[in-house]
């Protein structure tokens, strides 16, 4: 028998840890199933098993012509044994559960929904989506089409990322643009609300109604806003795409009953219990590809009303005595450019964003300058059945 | 104008601060107004993850909508999400918020205290590993209050943390607080609740929310966010458990490839393990566990990965795989708790959608075997159950199913109902145990075949179920169909509503309860005939959709034929053949169809007839022709 010290050279060979390992769960196992896992010769698995005899961690037994293995007494003392079995034990990281529970609302409305669609904005939030529902089909390709709601006036690398997004995944993505909107030339400057209302609200309404979509995924967060703390998992929208906060169907456990009525349609909401810290998380431990509008850089800026607007286009109309500067900025969220102000920053990598998140003193619909136009403007958008 | 990047902010934070007791969800429940949301917004405000914009939003709404008075913060407005909650002062849904400690993440449910809403606590209740019970020191212990105790209990939530709030309302009284955690003791001790503790609280000041009020020195024990960073959390519990698999989705991207979807709902598994598939009881072994990332040697409880498996079998979306040394139940008849959240009421015998994990499939509760009295918690008699009340019932279904105890498992044990005809979520049940009925009854094996019979008849069975208002013609015209069928050779029969009641359904009155069970006798019965080759003509008034639905299900594709004999009801109150209509209006009669009970008028009916147009003569002759045209 060895002492201590060779103990700990036994142990530190990865192939001879996968096997006490697999004893410790199936004791008895054969030399064959022990050597399944791993791309080695028999006789170098042989080698490994002889150490591990002599060791006095593992005992052989001759059952008729099989050898079967199995730990020794020795080896049940190990902390390490009991460490993995702790290990195996332990509860799931919050990530790891948030990304399960998202997963599980995905596979659970494709498998009993008829025409989904993924709602892709592009931003970081559809990205994490994005990746979430390639996890949760893999290695099926994406059971469902992805719609962009194109207002026109999206920042021009966020359109030249989508496009690069949809290349690499091979995936099915639908963009569609208001034809009112595309033919009146609206636009956020002239039109104010009636923008958002045409372009966005009415378009997507327009878009699901056009397709025929049953049920459309989107990437809201419970802690985005109030009234959206108050939404299920699956939202339910009757004609017009309208939301009736006072009777929401129940949602109990995980059992989502998906069934609807006659011209009604449904929200799904994957990263509902995401935090905006999450999403970023996330996205360093799962190394998503972003826009790179989330980083800061030097952009052409102008200052509106206190809010950083970029100069992304010559269509931004300047006011007397603007003049463009270049400033360090980055997008805490993104949407329409004319619409979507920049805060100043140095973070150029995903930690620095992680960073800066850790320390933030506002929320990042600060930067939306869409929904600060009325107070419950949020709630009043998805009555009318904007996201 | 900055030219040059500059210095990153710099911050010793770790990138990830990954919170030592983990992730726990909570809900706050309780009485209205008993503090609730105040209470969260306090938590919220205190933890100092508020930010400032959030913060001064705060301050607006609460000069404008504020309950607490001038200067104050009305902590309840961070939480009361919607128009309607902020102008009506209640919270009416859950609403879900995140905060976290360096000791713990916290996704917190905010369920609402009134009656009316206590579908949407369960909701929250559903999720949580603990419930923070509040009681106003004023009012003690409530209704409400063992209400929500009793469906948190019932929900399997481990750990109930009684909140005593309002505690500045009564001068921070030690005795208020004993008197009221007597009696929280002795409901805890009647729900069987494993862990409790009282806190004195109040969530308008702050006092024993996140550290130890000075104004309550005689309490001693942690306040209310110190006893929620410690306590146990049960999801790791599952993984000690065995390995239970819903299937819920096949993974089929090609044909050398056939893999299923799900989340480990308990356990543990391992590539080379054996499983069992339930409920057809095929067994196979796991060759690989396939995710995103790379294959996995193993999977535990509440990961979503896809299971290869190394023999073709054939499981579909809602078969449940499991460990075949502890594996799971199989049944079609249970014992199980229901709390009704639907205003119509459960009807015994009518049939419902039930989800249990990933499968749906139609049961009927055949009977309710008591309700329980919310207040004294006692077992009463019970024929229907009315929104928020809470009963054990016998489930009956048409197959087997896999599943496990709701106490061991709530995965595999917990189902919702759900309404056929308005698709509402109607119940939420755990499943208790499975009664052994469905194992001794084996139905008679029939020698002559149905389409024997039929052949030998020269007649395709059917029912013609006639429905419509009393006194609309249904038997009328019912009559002469038999006639002209009969002449014609066919060997028909009638079963009458009025007649039926004599005999076989004397028993039966007019409620809700005994329309159902009357017509599900009735569809019986028509069910028999027309396994023994005859055309039964049921004529009826069947005013509830779903009754309809439930008899047109017994039969086999084509078999029934819906007859809606459509007569307005002042052509039928005007007829009244047998004075019934007047003594309805006049409040003799209860339950009247048309006057105080709905008629819900088919929509597909293969058969609408309109009666103020046409003889019954006529009427019959279409019914003739219809016939004809099917076979
Ligand atoms: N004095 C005092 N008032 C309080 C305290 N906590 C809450 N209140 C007040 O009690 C009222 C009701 O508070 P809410 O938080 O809305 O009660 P709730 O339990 O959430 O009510 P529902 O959700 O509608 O059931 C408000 O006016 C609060 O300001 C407290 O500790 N002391
Ligand atoms: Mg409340």
């Amino acid at each position: 028998m060895r002492n201590e010290a060779d103990i700990h050279a036994v142990l530190a060979d990865p192939i001879r840890r996968r096997v006490l390992e697999d004893l410790a769960r199936n004791p008895g196992l054969t030399a064959s199933d022990l050597g399944e896992p791993f791309e080695i010769s028999k006789p170098a698995l042989s080698r490994h098993l002889k150490i591990l005899e002599e060791s006095g961690l593992v005992e052989r037994e001759i059952d008729r012509q099989f050898r079967r293995f199995r730990l020794s007494a020795r080896a049940e003392t190990l902390d390490w044994l009991a460490d993995l079995r702790m290990q195996a034990l332990a509860p799931l990281s919050h990530l790891d559960q948030l990304e399960a529970e998202s997963i599980h609302t995905m596979r659970e409305v494709v498998a009993e929904m008829s025409n989904p669609v993924m709602m892709y904005s592009i931003g970081k939030d559809s990205s994490v989506m994005l990746h979430l529902a390639l996890k949760a089909f893999y290695p099926s390709k994406l059971p469902f089409p992805l719609l962009h709601i194109d207002t026109t006036w999206k920042f021009r690398e966020m359109i030249a990322f989508r496009d690069q997004v949809a290349e690499r995944y091979d995936l099915d993505l639908r963009i569609f643009t208001s034809p009112d909107g595309k033919a009146e030339g609206i636009n956020p400057f002239d039109h104010g609300a009636h923008y958002t209302d045409v372009m966005k609200t009415a378009a997507l309404k327009q878009a699901l109604d056009h397709y025929g979509f049953d049920v459309a995924f989107g990437g809201a967060r419970r802690d985005e806003e109030k009234s959206r703390a108050k939404e299920r998992v699956l939202s339910f929208r009757s004609k017009g795409h309208v939301w009736n906060p006072k009777g929401q169907r129940p949602e109990i456990w995980n059992v989502f009953n998906t069934r609807v009525n006659k011209n009604e349609t449904i929200r799904a909401f994957p990263l509902s219990n995401w935090t905006e810290l999450d999403i970023w998380q996330y996205i360093v431990r799962e190394n998503i590809p972003i826009v790179p509008l989330y980083f800061a850089a030097r952009r052409p800026v102008v200052e509106r009303d206190g809010a950083l607007i970029m100069v992304d286009d010559e269509r931004l109309p300047l006011e007397a005595g603007e003049t463009p500067e270049q400033r360090w900025v980055r997008f805490r969220t993104l949407g329409c450019y004319p619409l979507t102000g920049a805060i100043e920053s140095q973070a150029d990598t995903l930690e620095g964003i992680v960073r800066e998140m850790q320390v933030a003193r506002t929320s990042e619909r600060q930067g939306r300058l869409i929904d600060q136009d009325q107070s419950a403007s949020m709630e009043k958008k998805k009555l009318e059945g904007y996201f | 104008m900055s030219q040059r990047q500059p210095a990153a902010a710099a911050s010793d934070a770790p990138l990830f601060v990954d919170a030592p007791n983990g992730l726990l969800r909570f809900i706050t429940c309780g009485s209205v107004d008993d503090g609730k949301s105040t209470l969260i917004g306090r938590l919220l405000y205190d933890s100092k993850l508020l930010l400032d914009d959030q913060v001064s939003a705060l301050e607006l709404a609460s000069k404008r909508f504020g309950t607490t008075g001038e200067g104050n913060l009305d902590f309840a407005l961070l939480v009361d999400g919607l128009q309607a909650e902020v102008e009506q002062g209640i919270t009416i849904d859950v609403a879900y918020r995140f905060f976290a400690t360096d000791k713990r993440k916290f996704i917190v449910a905010d369920t609402p205290g009134h009656e009316q809403y206590t579908r949407n606590m369960v909701t929250g209740a559903s999720t949580a590993d603990l419930a923070v019970l509040l009681v106003d020191a004023r009012q003690g212990v409530v209704t409400q209050t063992r209400r929500h105790a009793y469906i948190a209990a019932l929900l399997g939530v481990r750990t109930v943390v009684m909140a005593v709030n309002k505690m500045d309302l009564v001068d921070y009284d030690e005795d208020v607080f004993r008197q009221i955690r007597a009696d929280f003791a002795g409901l805890a001790s009647l729900l069987n609740l494993a862990q409790t503790h009282a806190i004195p609280v109040s969530a308008l000041k702050g006092d024993n929310i996140s550290s130890q009020a000075p104004t309550m020195p005689w309490y001693t024990g942690p306040s209310l966010l110190e006893f929620l960073e410690t306590a146990p959390q049960t999801q790791s519990d599952f993984t000690r458990q065995p390995f239970r698999f819903p299937v819920q989705w096949v993974n089929r991207p090609h044909l050398d490839f056939r893999g299923y979807s799900g989340c480990v709902a308990s356990g543990q598994i391992a590539v080379g393990d054996a499983i069992l598939a339930l409920p057809s009881a095929k067994s196979s072994t796991v060759k690989r566990i396939v995710s995103f990332d790379g294959d996995m040697q193993r999977a535990r409880a509440g990961q979503a990965v896809t299971l290869v498996l190394d023999d073709e079998l054939d499981i579909s979306r809602g078969d449940l795989l499991c460990a075949p040394k502890d594996r799971a139940e199989v049944s079609d008849q249970f014992m199980a708790t229901l709390v009704w959240m639907d205003e119509k009421p459960l009807l015994p015998g009518r049939s419902y959608l039930m989800k249990l994990a990933t499968k749906t499939l139609p049961t009927t509760v055949s009977s309710i075997k008591h309700a329980i009295n919310i207040n004294s918690f006692e077992k009463t008699a019970a024929k229907t159950l009315t929104l928020n009340e809470i009963a054990e019932v016998n489930l009956s279904l048409e197959t087997e199913i896999a599943f496990d105890a709701y106490e061991e498992n709530h995965q595999t044990g917990g189902f919702i109902l759900i309404d056929r005809m308005t698709n509402a979520t109607v119940a939420a049940g755990m499943l208790s145990f499975a009664l052994r009925r469905a194992q001794n009854l084996h139905r008679q094996a029939l020698n002559i075949s149905k389409p024997q019979r039929a052949e030998q008849k020269g007649q395709k069975p059917r029912v013609l179920w006639f429905t419509g208002l009393s006194g609309s013609g249904k038997s009328t015209v019912a009559n002469l169909v038999e006639q002209k069928l009969f002449a014609e050779g066919h060997h028909c029969m009638i079963l009458d509503g009025d007649n039926v009641r004599h005999g076989l359904n004397r028993d039966l009155g007019f409620t809700d309860a005994d329309r159902v069970e009357n017509i599900r006798r009735i569809a019986e019965v028509a069910k028999l005939m027309v396994e023994a080759g005859l055309i039964v003509l049921v004529s009826f008034i069947s005013p509830f959709r779903s009754e309809r639905r439930m008899a047109r299900d017994l039969m086999e594709e084509g078999e029934f034929v819906e007859v809606f004999v459509d007569t307005p009801l002042e052509v039928c109150e005007q007829r009244d053949v047998k004075g019934l209509y007047a003594k309805a209006r006049a409040g003799e009669i209860k339950n009247f169809t048309g006057i105080d009970s709905p008629y819900e008028a088919p929509q597909d009916a293969e058969l609408h007839l309109k009666s103020a147009e046409a003889s019954a003569d006529a009427l019959a002759d279409k019914v003739l022709a219809y016939l004809a045209a099917q076979t």
